[in-house]
């Protein structure tokens, strides 16, 4: 398969940035989206230019570090993580436009790279349980009803990619907070910072400069790990209950 | 800062008092369509003109319209504040978007903004008349009261009024098709015995009260044709 490429490029957190077109020839279907941008890289390379800085790890839809605003979506075409999305999807000869993340919280480092550390101030801020050190407590000593422990887990599936906050029109990251705060406050573990958790991570999300939510629905329709909106409601709920009943004044 | 402050100056709580103040505005436009719906009563405006006067005068509503007008001013503020953050969370815009939303869910800055026209035009041509300015009087059962029905009916036989009022009525539509699910959402009502029901209640809502509300001009414009 043939594309026709146009990338953002961008030196610095500092510069101005354009997009630049490139083509790449003979590429397999099955290939995901960053083995192609592999191959790009080592043409560029053999060129004599700068390959192009892209985010990357597990390659295995589980760590969250892939990024890319691809064709007008986080991670391109279908609910998946840019290294789990195939060339098959695209068209032969398709011209793919590849734009990073753009919010204001997540500056550009450096072509598709940006910073997602406010993720991380945002988890600093609550996103945690206390436990006593010392050996592992028993599995299942705690009773917790299936549905909870599930409902628990599909909010922890979260990876923290950030796709939600690409794809928010108002660039918000109400579906990752969500995920994070319905995970702990659903399970007993998570009881003693419950309310604190809440009020400390909303407020940090804020700091950031993150957009609020207008529940268009976006963020979970492109989410990687379908974290369901519900988690958003959870979320206005226990930030309310909170404020309300909490003794941190 | 006090507690309670910078709970609703956070961006949850500056959504919880628009979603509150919007159901409460919702409340609202059923309590007016009702009022309305006399105006098609066909008996000179006497049942309109009597209730407009309870409106005018009852202490218990005149109560209810400060804390109506309050909530409004409530709505507006805190929605343009929360654009206004919105906005400033993405300085760079993308080259392509495609959306997975609904239109009006992205555009109730847009349609809220074009319904505040309205209302500004609303209230300075009948209620601000209706309160302060010049009215002409009827006599009914021997009571004299301002003659409110008249300057309805005057007003809905000029087309070009007809015609924004029913245009403005469409962007009310738009606007409650996003904005009275949405608000449940935000008061963290979401469950999947519930949520089901409010979307269709809040469909039927946004078609049905703005398509009441635009009905009564046109029948009193073509009553007026006739």
């Amino acid at each position: 398969m043939n594309f026709t490429l146009k990338v953002w490029r961008q030196k610095n957190a500092q510069s101005k940035g354009e997009f630049k077109t490139y083509h790449v020839k003979d590429i397999s279907p099955d290939m995901s989206f960053l083995e192609m941008f592999d191959v790009l890289n080592e043409e560029l390379l053999l060129k004599g230019e700068d390959p192009i800085a892209f985010d990357h790890d597990c390659r295995e839809g589980i760590c969250g570090m892939c990024s890319m605003y691809i064709n007008g979506h986080p991670h391109g075409p279908g609910q998946t993580t840019t290294c789990q999305l195939h060339m098959r999807m695209f068209k032969d000869g398709e011209t793919i436009v590849v734009e990073p993340w753009r919010a204001k919280p997540f500056p550009v480092i450096k072509d598709l790279v940006v910073d997602r550390s406010a993720f991380d101030r945002i988890i600093q801020a609550g996103g945690y349980i206390s436990v006593n050190t010392g050996s592992a407590p028993d599995a299942n000593e705690i009773p917790i009803p299936k549905e909870v422990a599930e409902a628990a887990f599909n909010a922890a599936t979260c990876i923290g990619c950030g796709a939600c906050v690409a794809a928010c029109k108002n660039a918000s990251a109400m579906l990752f907070v969500a995920a994070k705060v319905a995970h702990l406050a659903l399970l007993p573990q998570g009881q003693p910072e419950r309310k604190r958790r809440v009020e400390r991570m909303v407020a940090q999300m804020d700091a950031e400069g993150f957009g609020a939510c207008t529940n268009t629905g976006a963020c979970a329709a492109e989410c990687p790990k379908e974290i369901s909106l519900a988690n958003i409601a959870l979320l206005n709920r226990e930030y309310l209950a909170a404020k309300l009943t909490s003794e941190y004044v | 800062m006090n507690w309670f402050i910078k709970a609703f100056t956070s961006t949850i709580g500056r959504k919880i008092v628009v979603a509150f103040t919007g159901l409460f505005l919702c409340l609202f436009l059923v309590v007016h369509l009702l009022g309305n719906l006399q105006l098609l009563a066909n008996d000179g405006g006497k049942s309109f003109n009597l209730y407009a006067k309870f409106m005018t005068t009852s202490p218990i509503i005149q109560t209810i319209s400060i804390l109506n007008f309050a909530f409004i001013l409530l709505h507006i503020i805190q929605s343009l504040i929360l654009t206004f953050y919105n906005r400033r969370a993405r300085p760079v815009r993308y080259a392509i978007v495609e959306n997975k939303s609904t239109w009006a869910s992205r555009n109730m800055a847009f349609l809220g903004t074009f319904v505040l026209i309205f209302l500004v035009g609303h209230l300075a041509g009948f209620w601000w008349r209706m309160k302060f300015g010049e009215m002409p009087i009827v006599g009914i059962d021997g009571v004299q009261v301002k003659d409110l029905y008249r300057v309805v009916y005057e007003a809905f036989s000029n087309l070009g009024i007809v015609v924004f009022y029913v245009i403005s009525m469409g962007f009310i539509a738009f606007h409650l098709s996003h904005g009275f699910q949405s608000a449940f959402q935000t008061l963290g009502i979401h469950h999947v015995k519930y949520t089901p029901l409010i979307q269709t209640v809040g469909w039927l809502f946004s078609i049905i009260i703005p398509l009441a509300y635009a009905i009564i001009p046109i029948v009193m414009y073509l009553r007026n044709v006739n």
